[in-house]
């Protein structure tokens, strides 16, 4: 199919097919008013999605019974509820291996009984969309927003962003198909926000056109054949791999591996064009940073405010994709910094983790500080962690101890 | 499928292997082949690792040469010995993850559905026992319920073979198996009964005795599930392995479980008999006129 072809006709609902770029980067945008959820059935409305398979979880239920309503209005090719997580990503696997666009929503408990799919889906190279709504995973149950899943999906293969607000959200699920789509990525993507922060509050969306939708998925520009019997019928292998200890069979696995991981890192080029870089940066030659991903980037602002009133210059690296990793924008961003404070709403400091693995001297790293199992985390609780690294004594925060 | 890529490039075929060249020469692709033609094609699956006497190896080739379209079939597993020879098919095989081959297919078939519209394409799940009514139960069920329109067929051999015999859902009560070290405490799970009342249009047990029989069901259970609901086949394929049965008594056991556990028995919804009636000409369904009710 030559998908230029195909731009400027029009899908089954009268939505204009557009070049992604001319409708991303050029459309008017309307300014609007709506939760996460909203926006995120928004842009699943442009999206040209084939297949969505929904299952009940807190805090992403609404926004999987929102994609329902697409589906009622005929924006939606497919849509059904499934029987747990786990089914549910089985289900979005076997739509893809079919060659369907396809969208689905999970978070908390329902990433983890998911998980063994999501290097199954990277290995597989099947470019499925996955909203990850994070919320706490411990126990006793949590429902309240928590990022430690993350923890676990950055080692799964497939491309993780994390967004900080509902326009990031919005933009991020519609160039988020562009990037995985694309013949040398064709990777699934886990689209990460933190639960209930961004699903369940207001925010003004600036929406491109409702008559405007991305081009439908082609499921003949992938590198591995789709399994529709429309491609040659490939004999997968000649004698069974899977189970043999031979040298082979670890060499075929080690270098699909290697290849998957590679695929991830070849996302970059395409990324860095969508979203204009990996990581985004403000006033990186202050001696301090705060360096942070989510809405944890959002407090970082108001902390960097505070500050500033009392004369603290600190500048900001805003993450937006764990993977692939923004080794080589970190080494350049943190270059000039003394201390790099790393806020986080999980308890292991998984962030934190990752720059101090990817900086020289990684003593300049604040692994904090965080907030877990649905704390909030007051810009106040952020400048007292600044000033401490600095040597600066100051009041203590009430319950934080002394 | 468009049948054009099984065909040589031009210039190409004398460069590419004996077995592609059988296949497009000699395969079954757009012919109508049946079990009684076995030896006088190429089929879709020959060349399998697996064990020498191996039952399942047998019905597995009987189903695949009795699916209706091969051209325009998918097959579905998961973990398990059948794998190892479905893999080996001239036809897609999809793997998931361990237990989800049902979820997939719905997946499959929904997604092939929406992009191909009336043309059909066959999904076929081909999974053991454990994967089907252990590992899987949820997934099978719910496929079902859901009405989910393609078919599942288990490969009973009673008992978890490639990880070395253990007790599964399927193995029948006091077997002394790797995991049930005192013999299995419960009856073998009645799939049938349930795939009853999860609403199969179509449901059948056979045993790879009867290549013509395997045939007839697995033709029925493809079509069927085309238009009507989902399908299920149960086929008793022994582990000579790990039940120690002799190679050359395989074929007698069968029959002995088929006349003990095994019996042939054919559920046809009302539906699915109309189906195949009007849609593939089945006589053996085709409504006899009901006699006219003398009036007063």
């Amino acid at each position: 199919m030559d998908s230029t072809a195909i731009i400027g006709t029009t899908n089954k609902k009268g939505q204009v097919i557009t070049d992604p770029r001319v409708m991303m980067n050029d459309a008017p945008r309307t300014p609007s008013f709506f939760t996460g959820s909203e926006v995120i059935k928004e842009a699943v409305r442009r999206a040209n999605v084939d297949v969505m398979v929904a299952y009940p979880i807190t805090p992403q239920s609404e926004a999987a019974a929102l994609c329902g309503e697409l589906f009622a209005e005929g924006y939606i090719g497919d849509y059904f509820r499934g029987e747990s997580e786990f089914a549910v990503m089985s289900q979005c696997a076997g739509a893809a291996f079919g060659g369907a666009r396809v969208f689905t929503t999970t978070a908390g408990p329902g990433t983890m009984r998911a998980m063994e799919n999501f290097p199954m889906w990277a290995g597989s190279r099947l470019p499925i969309q996955c909203i990850v709504t994070c919320r706490g995973i411990n126990s006793p149950l949590s429902i309240q927003p928590d990022t430690i899943e993350i923890a676990y999906l950055m080692n799964t293969g497939m491309l993780v962003w994390h967004a900080e607000t509902a326009q990031d959200f919005y933009d991020w699920i519609l160039k988020g198909y562009m990037v995985s789509e694309e013949p040398d990525v064709h990777l699934p993507l886990a689209l990460c926000c933190d639960g209930f922060f961004v699903t369940h509050t207001k925010d003004v969306v600036d929406l491109t056109p409702v008559d405007m939708c991305l081009p439908p998925y082609d499921p003949y520009r992938s590198p591995v054949p789709c399994m529709d019997m429309e491609c040659p019928p490939v004999r997968m292998m000649r004698d069974p791999f899977v189970m043999k200890s031979n040298y082979i069979s670890y060499a075929t696995h080690a270098s699909w591996q290697q290849e998957v991981w590679a695929a991830a890192e070849r996302s970059r080029k395409h990324t860095i064009a969508w979203l204009n870089g990996l990581i985004e940066t403000e006033d990186v030659d202050a001696d301090i940073l705060i360096v942070s991903s989510g809405t944890a980037v959002s407090q970082g602002r108001e902390a960097i405010r505070l500050l500033a009133d009392e004369g603290i210059r600190v500048g900001l690296v805003k993450i937006k994709t764990l993977r692939p990793w923004p080794e080589e924008e970190l080494l350049e961003a943190t270059k000039h910094a003394s201390h790099i404070i790393v806020p986080e709403f999980n308890v292991i400091g998984w962030l934190a983790k990752e720059i101090k693995a990817t900086i020289p001297n990684s003593k300049r790293v604040v692994a904090g500080p965080r907030v877990c199992g649905g704390m909030t985390l007051p810009p106040e609780v952020i400048v007292e962690e600044v000033k401490k690294a600095i040597g600066i004594r100051s009041g203590v925060l009430a319950g934080r101890g002394g | 499928m468009s049948l054009n890529y099984v065909k040589f490039t031009p210039g190409f075929d004398t460069f590419m292997p004996k077995e592609y060249r059988d296949m497009v020469e000699h395969g079954p692709f757009g012919k109508k082949t049946t079990v009684s033609q076995m030896g006088s094609f190429k089929e879709i699956l020959e060349e399998h690792p697996m064990c020498a006497g191996c039952a399942m190896t047998l019905f597995i080739r009987l189903a695949i040469i009795a699916f209706p379209n091969p051209e325009d079939t998918i097959t579905v597993g998961t973990a398990g010995c059948g794998r190892l020879a479905i893999s080996q098919a001239a036809i897609p095989f999809v793997y998931g993850n361990y237990g989800d081959q049902n979820g997939v297919a719905s997946g499959l078939s929904r997604g092939l559905r929406i992009r191909f519209g009336d043309k059909h394409k066959d999904v076929v799940v081909m999974a053991g026992d454990g994967g089907t009514a252990d590992i899987g139960f949820q997934q099978v069920l719910h496929s079902w319920f859901r009405k989910e329109r393609f078919t599942t067929i288990m490969l009973d051999n009673e008992v978890y073979g490639n990880t070395g015999g253990q007790e599964s859902g399927m193995t029948t009560r006091g077997a002394v198996l790797k995991m049930a070290p005192l013999g299995k405490k419960f009856e073998k799970m009645d799939m049938v009964a349930m795939a009853k009342i999860a609403g199969c249009a179509y449901i059948a047990t056979v045993v790879p005795n009867n290549p013509r029989r395997v045939e007839s069901c697995i033709k029925k259970a493809v079509l069927i599930a085309r238009e009507v609901g989902p399908t299920y086949i149960q086929a008793y394929t022994s582990c000579n392995i790990e039940y120690a049965i002799p190679t050359d008594q395989v074929m007698e056991d069968a029959k002995t479980v088929e006349d003990d556990r095994y019996k042939f028995a054919e559920y046809v919804s009302e539906d699915a008999k109309a189906y195949l009636a009007e849609r593939y000409g089945y006589k053996e369904f085709i409504q006899k006129p009901v006699a006219a009710v003398a009036t007063a």
